[in-house]
């Protein structure tokens, strides 16, 4: 069947939505696989989980946990804008979800530079001789602080790719799964965060 | 084949859930602070689980979608929870 090289197939919105769903459900199941680990751990090694998290810096973690919440809403501002064809306003607010995810980014970065400086990481030799317990926390925290730090970027580079699209209007009013699915990539970052925070970082 | 939805979230009712959230963050900080020790557990997943429903049925327009996707993500959260207390059933009864 031949069609004409200029035809483009119209979008199933819908479907499209429902499809990114459907990837964020396996993402849940990633990190809740980690987080029941943790919650397995925690419950046989309270006291040891207790100190261990008593060392992370909870105002850092507040402060991200802020970062991320706001960035959420300018990410969804920001498919308001599109479907209000506000393009300017579109293309300011995905910057500005992209600089608090980078602000989100230095302040790991110096998280774990302070850890890293106190020989602090998993298989260092300050690691070995710590309680059974306090190894567990610290593995813990780094793989799911990392995992999800991985999806900042991830989603950086995908919202990257959704702001130069919209510039060039190939994202619109008309047309803007791609930037819905992005945000929804994103408030997925968030949503584990948000569950993150207070497990590594409040219950002490 | 079903075309894009038609509501668009206004600017002030997403700023409001971001008001919302923070307001629930600075919660939790406050609770566990004051060291209620085991309740402080309780109430910050509690607020964290208020938090998740805020930005899940607002940030991701959740609450404006088809009833199947409302379905298919309680559904989720559902088996989740049921991994998560079968897993413990299990290691409290070893």
């Amino acid at each position: 069947m031949s069609r004409s090289h200029t035809h483009t197939e119209p979008v199933d919105h819908e479907a499209g939505k429902i499809g990114m769903w459907l990837f964020l459900f396996t993402e849940l199941f990633l990190f809740g696989g980690l987080f029941l680990v943790y919650a397995v751990f925690r419950s046989q090694y309270t006291d040891s989980f207790h100190t261990a998290a008593a060392e992370l810096n909870a105002f850092v973690g507040t402060l991200n946990t802020v970062v991320l919440l706001v960035s959420s809403m300018t990410i969804a501002m920001s498919l308001t804008a599109v479907r209000k064809r506000q393009t300017t306003r579109a293309l300011i607010l995905i910057t500005a979800t992209l600089a608090l995810a980078a602000f989100f980014m230095v302040n790991k970065y110096f998280e774990w530079s302070y850890k890293f400086h106190y020989d602090l990481y998993p298989g260092s030799a300050v690691m070995k001789n710590l309680e059974h317990g306090v190894i567990l926390f610290y593995g813990l925290y780094y793989m799911m602080t990392g995992l999800h730090a991985l999806h900042v970027i991830i989603g950086m580079v995908l919202l990257t790719v959704v702001l130069m699209k919209v510039k060039i209007g190939a994202i619109n009013a008309d047309n803007f799964l791609l930037l819905e699915n992005g945000a929804l990539y994103w408030h997925l970052v968030d949503l584990i965060w948000i569950f993150l925070f207070p497990l590594l970082y409040l219950v002490t | 084949m079903k075309q894009s939805n038609s509501h668009i979230s206004g600017y002030r009712e997403l700023a409001l859930i971001l008001l919302g959230l923070l307001t629930l963050t600075l919660i939790s900080v406050l609770i566990t602070e004051l060291h209620f020790g085991a309740l402080s557990v309780f109430v910050a997943l509690t607020v964290a689980s208020v938090k998740v429903f805020l930005v899940l049925l607002f940030f991701m327009h959740l609450k404006f979608e088809s009833l199947l996707l409302k379905l298919m993500v309680g559904m989720v959260f559902l088996l989740f929870t049921l991994v998560i207390i079968i897993t413990f059933i299990d290691y409290l009864f070893r």
